[in-house]
């Protein structure tokens, strides 16, 4: 069974004017050990479909459809003290911004053995003691000296690490990581990204890995999920869709990707257009106003999931068209 | 951390000198002959001459500051001019009870302005934080001696429960911790924490919202803290602030409101400026003055280091 299991997962977001459709039909599942990376550009409902799985997104401004499960829990119906429970024990989250995501005020050290004493009982001391073990085990210099500093005392690559220290104090089985080295430099960036895979495996953690890098994509991840407009619109094994991208967006991304000669980092908007607005989408596929593959029928029938190759699947109505390699 | 705290004190001095030197000055920018009170208007110039000398008036500027610096730093302000009595013991009796009335009154002002605010903050734009937002609005624009008379009128007149005026039973003008001196605290105290009260539930309320916005708070759930324990963080977050805040409006209630304490009969710092303007009593409002200014320079400096002392983020240095 897997680890994360999502199936039509909808996300709308209610407080505006107009409802906000960020998550449409979300079918997603990780295995235990296994890496997915989900791609998209800014918008594509990445981030909520993430916050989803902890239910995080605003309670009273948004409605949530669909199933959720996460080892063998219904996360849809977790109420309270098990909602609680489950957040940051079974499932944590690394966040995009270290330095926005830790308290200013409280020293790491406290931090984490918060969450240690929250979810396992037992004294600060030994909280701060599992807090030191981390922070050896994610090789943070003088470990002692930096459970006692705060965040703002500290490198963001540092702030990063102490962040995955965090997230993996209570030995979840899933850990959900949205863009966790977007924000720090190159060459940081790897190191993080290498520790990240590191732990990954001796763990044994199902991750869902966000990013907008297919490079860093390809790094970690043994699967590659696309998300365009609140939809998975490709996934499959990373090998399968670097070599065989078969939806005319996932092409559009490596293109652009090989274009910019793999700089790290790069804004996935080298294909022309923007993403539909969407609290007003229109029939059909959504891609098809940007789409190079698109005929008069995209626009009126929305495309079903189609295996175009064992584990590969493909939202588009002309994936065979695209199985030729286009000009 | 000494370091820090010597540099501190080292910064105020300079407060401290031109404090004292605007003090001092007062009694010669004030308009008007600084003996017309003590003199009868038909005093020889040769009797005019003699209080000159002896109040030291006929001496240099830069002299008589000294003499007068040299004093007050041993305690001696001068007699006041209206009651031969020294200016010290006078001002630090006012000054210990308005202490009495601006503390109670910022401890009310601060129990209920926090409490407007933090749930205004976390229930932003709901009907609850309009009716806290809209109860703060009106405290602080209400005028502060018709909201005590108003007081007076239901509780003292109407109802009989609490006295009107005075600090204590017949005329006390000490303070005793007994029912009956309580007693007289309750209005003047209600009346003077709505200051505060209005401008700490605005400043909770914007500080509440402002923290509550911030990703780590959203980071705090995802670690599974319950309500209870996001709240401790917001608290941390928030108190360096509001105890900036508290100080600064103890600060401000020290002064003593004029209006305030003239309407209660409060012998406080505010009741004895109003004796010294109206009495032409220069000696005592110099005295007044210079206690009050140093007083809020001392209040500064402590919610500074307090505030430094709870905030990580500011540098010890
Ligand atoms: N709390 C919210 N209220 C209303 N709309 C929201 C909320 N959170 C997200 N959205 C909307 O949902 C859509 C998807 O946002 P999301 O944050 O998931 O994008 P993303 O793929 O993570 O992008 P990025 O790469 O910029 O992080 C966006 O249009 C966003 O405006
Ligand atoms: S369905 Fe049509 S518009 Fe959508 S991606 Fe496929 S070809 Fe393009
Ligand atoms: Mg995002």
């Amino acid at each position: 069974m897997s680890a994360v299991e999502l199936q039509g997962l909808n996300v709308t977001f209610t407080g505006g004017t107009k409802p906000v459709r960020a998550v449409r039909g979300v079918d997603l599942g990780v295995d235990r050990g296994e890496t997915v990376a989900l791609l998209g550009e800014s918008g594509s409902g990445k981030s909520v479909t993430l916050r989803a799985l902890l239910r995080l997104n605003p309670e009273r401004k948004s409605r949530i459809e669909g199933s959720i499960r996460v080892a063998g829990q219904d996360v849809m119906a977790l109420r309270g003290r098990a909602l609680e429970d489950f957040r940051g024990k079974v499932a944590s989250m690394i966040f995009q911004e270290p330095s926005l995501a830790l308290d200013p005020v409280y020293t790491l050290g406290a931090q984490i053995a918060e969450t240690v004493v929250k979810h396992e009982g037992g004294s600060r001391a030994a909280g701060w003691a599992r807090a030191l073990e981390l922070f050896r085990r994610v090789r943070i210099p003088e470990p002692e000296r930096r459970l006692n500093a705060y965040p703002h005392e500290m490198s963001g690559g540092m702030r990063q690490r102490a962040m995955i220290a965090l997230a993996l104090a209570c030995r979840p089985q899933v850990l959900l990581a949205d863009e966790p080295t977007t924000a720090l430099d190159a060459t940081v960036q790897i190191q993080v990204l290498l520790l990240l895979r590191e732990l990954q495996r001796e763990f044994g953690l199902a991750t869902i890995f966000v990013t907008h890098d297919i490079g860093v994509a390809v790094e970690v991840a043994d699967r590659i999920a696309v998300m365009y407009a609140g939809r998975i619109v490709e996934t499959g094994p990373v090998r399968e869709i670097i070599r065989n991208p078969r939806h005319p967006y996932t092409i559009g991304l490596l293109r652009a990707r090989m274009g910019h000669e793999q700089r790290r980092g790069a804004r996935l908007e080298a294909i022309p257009g923007a993403p539909p607005d969407l609290s007003a989408l229109p029939p059909g596929c959504a891609f098809a106003p940007r789409c190079r593959f698109a005929e008069p029928v995209c626009s009126v029938q929305d495309p079903a999931e189609e295996a175009v190759a064992p584990q590969h699947l493909v939202r588009c109505l002309r994936s065979a068209a695209t199985l030729a390699p286009a000009g | 951390m000494t370091l820090f705290l010597l540099r501190r004190l080292l910064y105020a001095l300079p407060i401290v000198l031109g404090v004292s030197l605007v003090c001092f000055a007062l009694v010669h920018i004030a308009p008007g002959d600084p003996l017309i009170s003590v003199l009868p208007p038909d005093a020889t110039d040769e009797v005019r001459a003699r209080m000159m000398a002896a109040y030291g008036f006929d001496r240099p500027y830069h002299e008589q500051f000294l003499l007068w610096a040299w004093r007050a730093l041993h305690g001696d302000l001068g007699m006041s001019i209206a009651t031969a009595r020294p200016v010290a013991s006078e001002v630090i009796r006012a000054v210990g009870n308005t202490l009495i009335l601006a503390v109670a009154a910022t401890v009310i002002g601060f129990a209920f302005g926090l409490l407007f605010g933090v749930v205004a903050g976390y229930f932003r734009d709901s009907w609850i934080d309009k009716a806290a937002s809209t109860l703060a609005v009106v405290g602080v624009s209400v005028p502060h001696y018709w909201l005590g008379m108003v007081l007076v009128i239901i509780f003292s007149s109407e109802l009989g429960w609490l006295p009107a005026t005075g600090m204590g039973p017949s005329g006390s003008s000490g303070w005793v911790p007994d029912l009956e001196h309580l007693k007289h605290l309750a209005l003047p105290a209600l009346t003077m924490s709505v200051i505060p009260m209005g401008i700490v539930a605005r400043t909770t309320r914007a500080l509440v919202a402002e923290i509550l916005s911030q990703d780590f708070v959203g980071a705090l759930r995802a670690k599974g803290l319950s309500e209870g324990g996001v709240f401790r963080h917001v608290v941390k977050n928030a108190a360096p602030t509001a105890i900036a805040v508290m100080g600064l409006q103890l600060g401000y209630l020290l002064g003593g409101s004029i209006l305030i304490e003239t309407v209660f009969s409060w012998p406080g710092t505010g009741f004895l400026l109003n004796n010294a303007i109206f009495q032409r009593d220069l000696p005592l409002l110099q005295g007044t003055i210079l206690v009050l200014a140093l007083f809020f320079v001392v209040l500064n400096l402590v919610v500074d280091v307090v505030q430094t002392l709870l905030d990580p983020r500011i540098q010890r240095a």
